[in-house]
């Protein structure tokens, strides 16, 4: 489903990532771990498309295409989908508003037929109930005003909708309340399946107690520096980043290839 | 004597216009004072602080005569002048003259008057009387005068006390093709009394009319505890001048909100001036203006504070485009006894390209001590994380900008109170949008 090949990447002239390797395939949850600023943002903009990131070296292949070559949107269309860090606030554009829209693109790039609003608005309010989610949220303008843990349910609210092929959730679990965490783990235990693959960047392991990765990767200064089983994400726990990238491990990292 | 520039033509019109004695006869003496100040005061120019941004240069060098009578629209013209779900009143000016056949005052209860104010100086010349030309300024403003020298036709709008207008009032004036440019000077005068509720929309629209000067001039009238949401709306032809003073007096405890939607004309004034007279007056000037091509407009905010424990916000969102240019003046002055006084300035803009260019200032005047006052403007380019969100999703750059587009605006859609009206502008402004029909069916 996903390939990634030495993937270098600079921002502002500044080396992120330093030959990144990963290869996800469908039916797979992976995780990647790493310290504050080790490259995990990075790695998801670019997997998204977002402007300012200067690819140096490398390739990535999404079901055998060339990631590069694809928009934020068509990306999006084909079924990347990255929940954000930082979920953006869209004052005065409705969520359903939006919703729709996405929604919509996305049919009918699959040619699929589009649903009007009645459908959209009722496809919505299953999909918050199967969450366990308010539909209060779908009165307002987009994230507007939304509490950290609201974002990033929403988030979830909308992978849930928009059913992706590949979905790279970038710190989801952070900030979240027990019970918040919680419908984000079922929200994307409910989307895992053979069809589907997805890159779960995390900080810790707490999430990963809900959502139990096949893989779990450590990325340290841009690159892979280990890789195992949910046995190192405990480790890491207990023996902090440091103690991860101590050795040299290229060859663990090169052994998923 | 300055500024003598453009007013010949208007002299002479005036002369031709029976020096302003048409009927009734106590008008005359208005008419006359106010050319008199025109002549005093002379076409203003970039050298006066209130139109430093705007250089009516084309508007002065060009002769707008009286529109002739006699042209022709027709019912099926109007039709898509309504507000859907929501009877209206509807006035409509012909060239800057009422046309009774195009027109339905629609008899409302409770003694509620909507006609023209031709007919109002005949039936009610008390209540015109009483407020014609006693609140607007034009001993200041040269196009109050000058609108005041002219003035004939309008909407005259009547609210008795304790009634609550049932169906909003349509005032719509359209211009249609003339041989050479024209001039009108539609005056309105709006009286609300105390405890009533009221809903007045002005439309300016071009019906085949193309370069030519409208200079409008409104009298709002605010009882006590009366709450009043005004709109104006601007959609003329982009070689339309569209100069219009709204003058907004309010009585003790009243709610007035001033909405401006300015979409059309080549160079646009937008004069909103609520004198918040009474103790615990609120008002709210809430505009939007999306100049692109040529088109300048400039909204010139003069919120006046004359009693204690009043509040007034202003907000006024610009999207400019193209060689677009914009103006936000906001000026905020506070009387001595104006104590506790609540002042809220915001104008926020949007530039879609390099040449376009937005001039905004604050301009505080402050005689009270105890009083408290914020002002706040950006000027910026789209958003590009918000851009990058919606295309995550997987809608085209193209759509997202046109929601963006729409988001900004509808910050100011959602202050108008009055929905169909509401929804009426908000399909103004969708069609007016790139790609504005995309929005149609998402909600
Ligand atoms: N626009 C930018 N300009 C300059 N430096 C940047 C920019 N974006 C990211 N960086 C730097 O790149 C490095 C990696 O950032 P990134 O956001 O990918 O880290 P992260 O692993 O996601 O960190 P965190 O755990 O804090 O989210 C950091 O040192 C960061 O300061
Ligand atoms: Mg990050």
């Amino acid at each position: 489903m996903l390939e990634i090949k030495n993937l270098h990447v600079s921002v502002e002239g500044k080396k992120i990532l330093k030959g990144f390797n990963l290869k996800v395939d469908a039916g797979e949850v992976h995780s990647i771990m790493g310290p504050n600023g080790s490259g995990k943002s990075t790695l998801a903009s670019v997997l998204a498309g977002r402007d300012g990131y200067e690819v140096t070296e490398g390739q990535i292949l999404y079901r055998g295409r060339d990631l590069f070559e694809m928009d934020p949107e068509e990306r999006a269309c084909e079924g990347v989908f990255m929940a954000f860090q930082y979920p953006v606030e869209i004052p005065g554009v409705g969520s359903i508003q939006f919703l729709t829209a996405a929604l919509n693109a996305i049919r009918k790039h699959r040619g699929e037929e589009e649903f009007d609003a009645f459908e959209a608005l009722k496809l919505f309010k299953d999909k918050l109930k199967q969450l366990q989610m308010s539909d209060e949220m779908l009165h307002r303008s987009v994230n507007e005003g939304f509490s950290g843990g609201e974002k990033k349910k929403n988030e979830i609210f909308q992978m849930a909708v928009l059913e992706p092929s590949l979905a790279v959730l970038d710190e989801t679990d952070s900030g979240l309340d027990i019970d918040a965490l919680r419908i984000v783990a079922d929200g994307v235990n409910a989307l895992r399946g053979p069809e589907r693959a997805m890159l779960v960047i995390t900080h810790y392991q707490r999430l990963l107690n809900y959502v139990v990765p096949d893989y779990v990767h450590v990325l340290v200064d841009g690159r892979i520096v280990r890789s195992g089983g949910m046995e190192l994400a405990l480790r890491l726990e207990e023996h902090g980043y440091s103690w991860a990238g101590e050795r040299d491990p290229a060859g663990v990292a090169a052994a998923r290839l | 004597m300055k500024g003598k520039v453009g007013l010949e033509g208007y002299l002479e019109s005036f002369k031709r216009f029976q020096n302003g004695a048409g009927r009734p006869s106590w008008l005359r003496d208005v008419r006359r004072a106010a050319i008199q100040r025109c002549v005093e005061l002379g076409l203003p120019t970039t050298r006066d602080e209130d139109w430093k941004f705007t250089n009516l240069a084309p508007l002065t060098k060009k002769t707008f005569r009286p529109a002739p009578g006699g042209a022709k629209i027709t019912l099926d013209d109007l039709a898509p002048f309504v507000f859907q779900g929501q009877e209206s009143a509807r006035l409509v000016f012909v060239n800057g003259r009422y046309v009774e056949e195009l027109s339905d005052s629609c008899a409302q209860p409770g003694g509620v008057i909507a006609c023209s104010l031709a007919q109002s100086l005949g039936f009610h010349r008390e209540l015109v009387e009483q407020h014609l030309a006693k609140h607007v300024d034009y001993d200041r403003d040269f196009f109050a005068a000058l609108n005041t020298a002219f003035m004939e036709d309008g909407g005259f709008v009547y609210v008795p006390p304790r009634t609550v207008l049932q169906k909003p009032i349509h005032l719509i004036y359209a211009t249609t093709k003339m041989s050479s440019p024209v001039v009108t000077h539609p005056r309105n005068l709006i009286i609300v009394g105390e405890a009533t509720e009221a809903a007045v929309v002005e439309e300016y629209v071009s019906m085949g009319g193309d370069e030519y000067f409208t200079n409008a001039v409104s009298e709002l009238v605010a009882g006590e505890g009366a709450v009043v949401e005004h709109y104006r709306v601007e959609r003329e032809s982009t070689r339309a001048y569209n100069i219009g003073t709204v003058r907004v007096q309010q009585g003790r405890s009243s709610n007035v909100a001033c909405h401006g939607v300015l979409l059309g004309g080549v160079l646009v004034r937008n004069n909103v001036h609520p004198v918040l007279a009474g103790e615990g007056a609120e008002c709210v000037l809430n505009g939007v203006f999306m100049p692109r091509g040529r088109q300048h407009m400039d909204n010139f905010m003069w919120v006046e504070h004359a009693s204690p424990h009043c509040g007034s916000r202003q907000f006024y969102n610009g999207i400019l485009d193209d060689k677009a240019t914009g103006v936000f003046s906001g000026r905020i002055i506070v009387h001595k006894d104006a104590q506790k006084t609540d002042a809220k300035q915001t104008n926020r803009n949007l530039l879609l390209s390099d040449e376009a260019q937005m001039d905004s200032k604050p301009q505080l005047e402050i005689y009270a001590d105890d009083v408290k006052c914020t002002h706040g403007a950006t000027i910026g380019k789209m958003d590009d994380d918000a851009i990058f969100y919606l295309r995550a999703r997987g809608i085209p750059l193209e759509r997202a900008r046109t929601l963006l587009l729409f988001g900004f605006a509808a910050e100011n859609l959602e202050r108008m109170r009055q929905e169909p009206i509401r929804r009426y502008v908000e399909g103004l402004i969708t069609d007016r949008l790139p790609h504005g029909e995309i929005l149609k069916n998402l909600s």
